[in-house]
């Protein structure tokens, strides 16, 4: 599959479809997997794909120097596939400039702490019925193989992985809960590599980041914990596609999936939508109907 | 007005309300036209519309001491600016239950729809939520982070 992935990338920068191919490479010291931006055919061998191709590499699109490439090929896992779609609806990207290369995912193993993959894939992967990439250019590797896993991940999608840690958090008390996040945000250091590893936090200046006035404390504090991680969940309402790339980065293991799932549960519960599936959607935040919910108002 | 002296010692709620600027502002001053009572326990916060109410200013109300929030605007349909309500429902449908997994206790934060002719409406609501949150005690929880540096 990473020959055919090779090819493709191959085939497409000799016909100059694109002036470059964003993929993943053994970019770390260590040989991490990391982004690689391929320009000519005869670097095609950078490329790899397994199953430690953690990061969302869609977050590269919206960045100027990568725009200023031209024609974009970019490498994507059935979730990052739908965070592209995400980007196209709000008009950060192009589409006539972008090759969109799907690649069929087995699921990404986690990370240990010392920089290993552990013999255990993201919670995210366990419920995941989508391992073939959808609203995509080409596709490479085996279709049949993801339909079969999406088979077997379908019957227990709702009660297995971050489902299942949701469903307990919200048997909890709401005094319960509160305790939990407050051991989960303690540990937040304010490195904000949820927000660059996050395809959607794209804007130009991050609110947490301006100071006239200060919107939310800047410091590591409880409160300004508290405050940041409330906000990225909230300003990626109708937005997040639960790639994941923000926990896998979070160097303190902060579930910031968890807190993710809930708002596009919410979504999916209060105006059955769901990001990213299909292009030419009007985002949910933005929109309205005049039959919106509203049995907790006054 | 109650002129007899506050026993100092009782808890008194601090009660935050956005309110838009041309229904629920206006129902809260005819409230007080009508020589309305209600508990002085509300701190209003006049916006030029809930739709411009940042969730992030609910969070900022707690973080400064609020003991619960009350959103208040127009009545859908009634929006000064046509949508600005319609906006603000889609957003709070769902700031609600991302409140609700965080541990913020979603019984201190009140949405309602006040129009300026229902000063009566206001005027039992906010005693309501005084009421109520009065019986709820302070929100120790939210402030024990804020103490916590």
């Amino acid at each position: 599959m990473e020959n055919e992935l090779r090819n493709a990338i191959r085939e497409l920068l000799e016909k100059q479809e694109i002036d470059v191919a964003i993929g993943y490479g053994r970019v770390g010291v260590d040989g991490a997997v990391g982004a690689v931006f391929v320009t000519s055919p005869d670097d095609v061998e950078q490329i790899v794909w397994n199953d430690e191709c953690r990061q969302n590499l869609a977050v590269h699109l919206t960045r100027p120097e990568v725009k200023a490439f031209g024609k974009i090929g970019i490498v994507v896992k059935p979730c990052d596939a739908r965070a592209v779609v995400v980007l196209a609806n709000e008009a950060q990207v192009d589409l006539d400039l972008l090759t969109i290369i799907g690649v069929v995912c087995s699921g990404i193993k986690r990370a240990k702490p010392d920089g290993t993959t552990a013999d255990e894939y993201y919670a995210k992967c366990e419920t995941c019925v989508q391992h073939t990439p959808q609203n995509v250019t080409l596709v490479v590797g085996d279709v049949a193989e993801g339909e079969a896993l999406d088979a077997k991940n379908e019957q227990n999608a709702a009660t297995a992985g971050n489902n299942a840690k949701l469903a307990k958090l919200r048997a909890m008390t709401v005094e319960e809960r509160f305790a939990y996040w407050r051991e989960q945000f303690s540990r937040c250091v304010r490195c904000y590599a949820c927000r660059q590893s996050c395809p959607m936090c794209y804007c130009n200046r991050c609110v947490a980041d301006k100071n006239r006035p200060t919107r939310i404390d800047t410091s590591a504090s409880l409160k300004g914990n508290f405050a940041w991680n409330i906000l990225r969940a909230f300003h990626l309402a109708g937005r997040c596609v639960g790639c994941g790339a923000c926990a896998s980065a979070c160097p303190a293991g902060i579930e910031l999936d968890l807190l993710n799932l809930t708002v596009s549960d919410a979504a999916k519960e209060h105006f059955g939508f769901v990001a990213g599936t299909e292009f030419g959607v009007d985002p949910l935040i933005g929109t309205y109907a005049d039959d919106d919910k509203e049995e907790f108002i006054r | 007005m109650n002129s007899e002296p506050k026993n100092t010692d009782a808890f008194e709620p601090k009660i935050v309300a956005f309110v838009c600027n041309w229904c629920t502002y206006l129902g809260a001053d005819l409230a007080g036209t009508n020589r309305l009572e209600y508990p002085a326990n509300v701190r209003i916060i006049r916006l030029p519309c809930t739709g411009r109410v940042d969730f992030n200013l609910i969070v900022k109300a707690f973080e400064i001491g609020a003991d619960a929030v009350l959103v208040s605007g127009c009545h859908p349909g009634d929006c000064h600016y046509t949508a600005g309500n319609f906006h603000a429902r889609r957003r709070w449908n769902l700031f609600r239950e991302l409140l609700d997994t965080v541990g913020v206790d979603t019984n201190r934060v009140y949405f309602s729809w006040i129009s300026a002719a229902e000063g009566a409406k206001f005027q039992s609501l906010v005693t309501e939520i005084v009421e109520k949150t009065r019986e709820m005690g302070p929100y120790e929880e939210y402030q024990s982070i804020v103490a916590e540096a």
